[in-house]
């Protein structure tokens, strides 16, 4: 069955996207890419080396490129990052991260939303990362983005699906895809999320963090394709405890 | 915001000794349950109870070194250009008194130096000054921050104590990363310890890194010199001290350094030696309470030691380096050292070592998004 998911004009049929940071080797991106059957890499842009020497030579041609404003604390510093990206030849998709908070690296909501609006009317294909609140994403969503990311529990935690029902609200609500980010810290997390309806996942922790992280691109990919999957079957009921008792005692006397 | 001073004075000195004497093992294996520290929490990590269970600490400690930093060490490397300075610091080697080649070095010859560790690959440095206001004035730094600043993604310094509106220049020139070493946060021992020279004044470098947050500075790193006051003292007061900042300066990054005092130029008898164990303690205590500050150490520590912190808490070294002034460039004459290093492995072995150790040695991390072109282009 074709469920491609296509964003900015290209059609995905991985639906997890990973990340660049915190590996013990860049050399093992292009096995990580192989195993987890990405087709989108997020590449923070302050790693980007000056002679474009690192990470940029572990990525092989043909991966979408999703390079992100990791380090901008205002709009106007994420659409610099964005600018600089595009000029260092990482195409026009940009994941917008703007974070004014060090000690719980949350991000800024409205910031985010001027930066959208900015970068979208540009032309970018625009991927904000956020915290899932309703408002903030329609106006995400009216400010020219083209999914939104909200974060499943605080980045680097590892902590899985912490804002579950707000996830829930978004997707229910939303018309764009929802990619869920930062916090997944197992497959099976990344697989109920799928489950829900998001739209795919982005993980970089819980796969570079593993004493095999290689291993964990695999599991992430079958759970992710898991989650899809059962999303797409239209799961059965689930029945509680109580319904396999065959007594009515609230509408017996219709009898 | 509660002021700095009020927070130090809730953390009299007879309060940190008696928590450090006296907090259970109980009490420590229940600070390692939690997820949030509180700065009581710290300290019962700094304890002697906490001594004897350094094997949980360190499980926390690189659990949470893992989840915020990965796999990943940054590297940088310090540029020293100038080594005249009016203070008579007891312990340092640059102490005015002491009989040594001072140097100091032309905006040209900064670039020559710079251009040299550019060449060999660093992209991270950091400028160190003594106190010297006239002859290495703020504009002087400045000058050579725009010099040089082709060359790197970050550029930190280490200098005396400057103004707020030194700091907005220095950041206008390009200077994102600011540390200043507190030395010893005990006020009576540090006017003993600095009994001459504009870094007598305690306060006015306490307050320093406040300023350069408010000058707009990125980052922030703050540091005691270990072995001056006994253990606990100058340990809980930097992580609380760091602790306070990141609070009080949310958008700023704050890191620590864990300078322990080497042998130097001159006579200096240290009172208040740190061991290895209490310095591991040290370090695992504050990526405990402080999980997101970047802990940097330098070249004061053994290849051996820094290999075994990084798994632990450290997530910045310094390569390639010395501690005097010029003898990089082609031309530049050389002083004798600030300190003496232990560690003299080039980046190009130090990138080799981090690999060994299962992680990725990364060389550049910044990206100037105040900047309108960058470099990667």
């Amino acid at each position: 069955m074709e469920d491609a998911l296509v964003l900015g004009g290209i059609s995905l049929q991985s639906r997890l996207f990973i990340g660049t940071g915190k590996y013990a080797s860049d050399s093992l991106i292009p096995e990580i890419i192989a195993q987890s059957g990405a087709e989108v890499i997020t590449v923070a842009l302050r790693r980007v080396g000056m002679q474009q020497e690192g990470v940029m030579d572990h990525i092989p041609k043909g991966m979408r490129l999703l390079p992100n404003t990791s380090g901008a604390r205002t709009a106007e510093e994420a659409v610099r990052l964005a600018h600089l990206a595009k000029a260092a030849g990482c195409g026009d998709w940009i994941k917008i991260e703007v974070i004014s908070d060090t000690r719980h690296l949350l991000p800024d909501g409205y910031e985010t939303c001027k930066a959208t609006e900015i970068l979208a009317k540009e032309g970018f294909t625009v991927l904000p990362y956020m915290n899932p609140d309703l408002y903030v994403a329609r106006s995400l969503v009216d400010a020219g983005a083209s999914v939104v990311m909200p974060l499943a529990a605080p980045i680097g935690s590892n902590r899985g699906l912490q804002t579950k029902e707000m996830i829930g609200i978004l997707i229910e609500e939303l018309d764009v895809p929802i990619i869920v980010d930062a916090g997944l810290g197992s497959p099976k997390d990344a697989c109920e999320a799928m489950e829900m309806g998001a739209q795919a996942c982005l993980v970089n922790t819980a796969i570079a963090a593993a004493d095999n992280p290689v291993l964990m691109a695999k599991a992430f990919k079958m759970a992710v394709c898991a989650g899809r999957s059962a999303f797409l079957a239209g799961k059965a009921r689930v029945h509680g405890l109580g319904q396999a008792n065959a007594s009515s005692p609230l509408t017996g006397f219709l009898r | 915001m509660q002021a700095l001073s009020e927070l130090f004075a809730k953390w009299p000195s007879e309060r940190r000794r008696d928590v450090y004497e006296n907090a259970s093992k109980e009490q420590v294996l229940r600070v390692l349950d939690k997820q949030i520290l509180d700065p009581m929490d710290f300290l019962t990590l700094l304890s002697k109870s906490a001594l004897e269970l350094l094997e949980p600490i360190a499980q926390k400690a690189h659990s949470l070194t893992l989840r915020y930093f990965g796999r990943a060490v940054n590297l940088f490397t310090p540029l020293y250009i100038s080594n005249i300075c009016t203070n008579q610091c007891r312990y340092c080697g640059f102490n005015a008194k002491n009989h040594l080649t001072r140097i100091h070095l032309s905006v040209d010859e900064a670039f020559q130096e710079a251009k040299a560790l550019h060449d060999v690959g660093h992209r991270h440095i950091l400028l160190l000054t003594g106190d010297a206001p006239k002859l290495s004035s703020p504009s002087y730094m400045a000058d050579v921050v725009r010099a040089i600043k082709p060359f790197f993604a970050s550029i930190g310094i280490e200098v005396y104590s400057l103004t707020e509106q030194d700091y907005a220049m220095l950041v206008q020139a390009g200077v994102d990363n600011m540390t200043m070493f507190q030395e010893t946060y005990d006020p009576t021992l540090y006017e003993w310890l600095h009994p001459v020279g504009p870094k007598h004044d305690y306060h006015y470098r306490l307050n320093a890194p406040e300023r350069a947050a408010k000058a707009g500075m990125r980052s922030l790193g703050v540091g005691a010199l270990l072995g001056l006051a006994p253990y606990e003292q100058d340990t809980f007061a930097t992580g609380l001290h760091a602790w306070w900042l990141s609070r009080s300066y949310p958008g700023v990054d704050i890191g620590i350094s864990i300078p322990r005092i080497c042998p130097h130029e001159g006579e200096f008898t240290v009172n208040n030696a740190v061991d290895d164990r209490h310095f591991v303690q040290y370090v695992m205590a504050l990526r405990c309470f402080l999980p997101r500050s970047p802990i940097t150490c330098s070249t004061r520590e053994s290849a051996f030691m820094r290999d075994h912190l990084i798994p632990l808490g450290v997530t910045r070294v310094s390569a390639g380096v010395s501690t005097a002034v010029g003898g990089r460039g082609s031309d530049t004459q050389t002083s004798e050292g600030q300190f003496e290093i232990t560690d003299h492995r080039s980046l190009s072995q130090m990138i080799q070592a981090i690999h060994d150790l299962g992680y990725q040695a990364v060389i550049k991390d910044w990206e100037d998004p105040t900047a309108t072109n960058s470099a990667c282009a």
